[in-house]
């Protein structure tokens, strides 16, 4: 009995030993994983400042204005003035549809043209 | 163990045959028993001491070795942390207030030389004079053949010029890496934002230190590491700013003048949206304070929160406020205006004649220094001072900009009755253009003090009353008055009903006096006037209206049609829809029956 407990004991010291090595390498590459990330993640966060920077310089007011003027041509951009802001009534409703009036399902042809010939045209 | 018994029968019998007391025999044996005892007690005694002393030892020897390993290894950040990756910034951006980057960091890279490990120094000097236009060669080369060891070449420089740097080749041609403050508007809003300089330099890093405007006022704050990610949020509007900086430099050049401030502020949070002072410059590269000549010319001179003038006419409104709110006068109380109005040695004048009398309300809207002076008379010196302290025009504004503390106004010595008589149209007592702009809002807001800020806040302030609503409503009436039929018609702008003042004041001498031909024209306004939202000051230095016949100097041709046009430009920004009244109907009475 005694032989085996202490047979029972070596092994397990010999399995808890074998367990640990194995975690202790399993953590160092964790933490070798993870120091890698923290340095990808700090570049990309330099990279987004620098980024960040360019798209204000690039979006600085002065340059927008030169931009407008050069290509005034084309999009006509002018400085906001109080008359461009409009009314929700200055909107047209949207048709309501009447329920009297069927909706055109079909373009509409053989139109009778009631106005008279044209003086010199092919009436349809 | 065998335990001896303390009375052993055959030697008791012994002493009783010799006739002697047995428990001499008892008492003896029991001495002896407990001798023995007493050994081992102090044996263990001794032993369990020895190993608790071995245990004290181990574990003061284990403190002093961990502290003698900490003290002599480097520090090292814990390679497992909470949290993100490190700080990217060490000094944190200014945006504005709608988060757009006024101030931000950009890594870049400092360039130092260690001529001791230089391969070819003349060609190192030789190609580094050509890279960069500003060194010197000859210089370079006495440096590189000299016994310095260590030597800074250039504090920034592009990516680039790095890479030339590089493909140079040489060993002793070193990197340091920085970060720098970029400003990429450039020199839009410069007098905020002021400018940041590097302080302590090293290899690895170095200190950027805010040296002016509101870098300077919030460096701990910007440079706190903990609050590195957080911005500094203004209260400023990028594309207000925008729109200020450009009409006033347009209208700078239209009315030929040497310099102009202008101020829009939120009345009722205090808010500052737009602030501009002019000429400016370019905080990337902030001009050196001047050493001669007149320091408001300088460009870093901000005219708007440092610049103290006499602002003239504008103030003429706080004179009728407190005599209102005093009860003195109403805005129909009939006032004497026969002038010149002489006071000792002095005499007041207006700029036309207006006639014997005018009532409050057309005081305001014509401008009139005699009826002002002589209301002033009634308020009182005592009075006037007390409520030119209670708005916070006799000291600097409270503003976040580094500077601000410099505009403190200029007080006139003694207030004498003659005192009482100029400042109560603005001559004689100098504040800035941010002042008169709190001031306005005061009137603005319905009667309660405003303390001018640049941080970006979401509730009104409730300052202290200075008038009463009604004084308040009153008053902006009047304003109201001058642009529908006063000095300012100019100032109207269609669908924002803009109440406002102008201001024209006749520069002082530095010697003493007056100059004839140089003013400081002002023009103060409050839109939309039936729910006042913003207080604008336009201020220009020496304006002269050249457009007309003859030319003009007069603040409501200079400062107001500079400032309609700003109000036109900058009202859309801001979201402020323009409010068409209806057009009242003739001949179309309600009746009933």
């Amino acid at each position: 009995m005694r032989t085996f407990l202490s047979l029972m004991l070596a092994l397990a010291v010999l399995g808890l030993g074998a367990w640990a090595y194995r975690e202790n390498y399993a953590t160092q590459s964790a933490i070798a994983d993870a120091e890698a990330l923290e340095a990808r993640i700090g570049a990309a966060r330099a990279r987004l400042a620098v980024l960040r920077a360019e798209w204000a310089y690039l979006n600085r007011p002065d340059r927008l204005n030169d931009l407008a003027e050069i290509n005034f041509d084309r999009l006509g951009l002018m400085p906001l003035q109080p008359e461009q802001f409009g009314l929700i009534d200055e909107i047209p409703f949207p048709g309501v549809p009447d329920p009297l009036v069927e909706p055109l399902s079909e373009p509409l042809t053989n139109v009778v043209d009631v106005s008279g010939p044209e003086p010199d045209g092919d009436v349809p | 163990m065998i335990r001896r018994p303390l009375r052993p029968l055959a030697r008791i019998l012994q002493a009783r045959a010799r006739g002697e007391n047995p428990d001499a025999i008892e008492r003896e044996n029991l001495r002896l028993r407990h001798e023995v005892s007493r050994d081992a007690d102090r044996e263990r005694a001794e032993s369990r001491l020895f190993v608790l002393g071995l245990c004290f030892a181990l574990a003061f020897a284990g403190v002093g070795l961990r502290m003698g390993v900490l003290a002599s290894t480097k520090p090292s950040e814990p390679r497992v942390a909470q949290g993100g990756a490190g700080i990217v910034a060490t000094r944190a951006e200014i945006q504005d207030r709608r988060g757009r980057i006024l101030a931000t960091n950009l890594e870049t890279a400092a360039l130092y030389v260690h001529p001791h490990e230089l391969v070819d120094p003349a060609r190192a000097a030789r190609e580094l004079a050509k890279l960069f236009p500003d060194l010197d060669e000859a210089r370079m080369l006495a440096d590189f053949t000299g016994p310095r060891k260590f030597l800074w070449l250039r504090k920034v420089m592009s990516p680039e010029q790095q890479q030339a740097v590089h493909d140079i080749g040489e060993p002793g041609l070193l990197f340091a890496t920085r970060e720098m403050r970029l400003y990429p508007n450039g020199a839009l809003a410069a007098h905020v934002l002021g400018g940041a300089a590097f302080d302590r330099e090293d290899v690895r890093a170095a200190e950027i230190i805010g040296t002016a405007g509101v870098e300077r006022s919030f460096d701990a704050r910007l440079r706190d590491p903990g609050r590195a990610n957080d911005p500094l949020q203004l209260s400023l509007d990028l594309t207000a700013q925008t729109a200020m900086e450009d009409v006033l430099a347009s209208g700078m050049t239209l009315m030929n003048a040497k310099g102009a401030a202008g101020v829009l502020m939120d009345v009722h949070t205090g808010e500052v949206i737009a602030i501009a002072s002019l000429p400016d410059f370019d905080p990337n590269a902030r001009p050196a304070p001047p050493t001669k000549g007149d320091p408001t010319a300088s460009p870093i001179f901000n005219r708007s929160v440092q610049g103290v003038y006499e602002l003239g006419s504008t103030f003429k409104i706080f004179t009728v406020a407190q005599a209102m709110d005093l009860g003195l006068v109403n805005p129909e109380t009939m006032i004497d205006t026969k002038g010149p109005m002489v006071k000792g040695r002095h005499k007041i004048t207006d700029f036309r004649n207006y006639g014997p009398e005018l009532s409050v309300d057309k005081v305001i809207v014509k401008s009139s220094n005699i009826g002002t002076a002589r209301i002033a008379l009634m308020i009182g010196a005592e009075r006037q001072k007390a409520f030119l302290d209670l708005m916070g025009l006799t000291e600097a504004t409270n503003i976040e900009i580094s500077e601000a503390r410099s505009g403190k106004p200029l007080l006139p010595p003694r207030w004498s009755d003659i005192v009482t008589m100029t400042v109560s149209y603005g001559h004689g007592f100098s504040t800035t253009p941010l002042h008169l702009a709190a001031g306005y809002a005061m009137i603005a807001n319905g009667g309660t003090r405003v303390e001018p800020t640049l941080l970006r806040r979401d509730t009104p302030q409730y300052g202290p009353r200075v008038v009463s609503a009604k004084t308040a409503a009153q008053s902006l009436a009047m304003l109201r008055h001058v642009v529908t039929e006063g000095t300012a018609k100019v100032a109207e702008v269609p669908g924002y009903q803009v109440a406002g003042k102008t201001g024209t004041a006749d520069k002082p001498k530095p010697g003493g006096g007056y100059y004839k031909e140089k003013v400081i024209a002002t023009f103060a306004s409050v839109f939309p006037a039936d729910a006042p939202r913003y207080v604008l000051v336009v201020t220009l230095d020496e304006p002269v209206n050249t457009m007309g016949r003859e030319p003009t100097r007069t603040a409501g041709s200079t400062a107001a049609p500079v400032a309609a046009e700003l109000i036109r430009r900058i009202a859309p920004l801001l979201d402020l829809k323009p409010r068409i009244d209806p057009v009242q109907l003739d001949g179309i009475t309600l009746t009933s029956n």
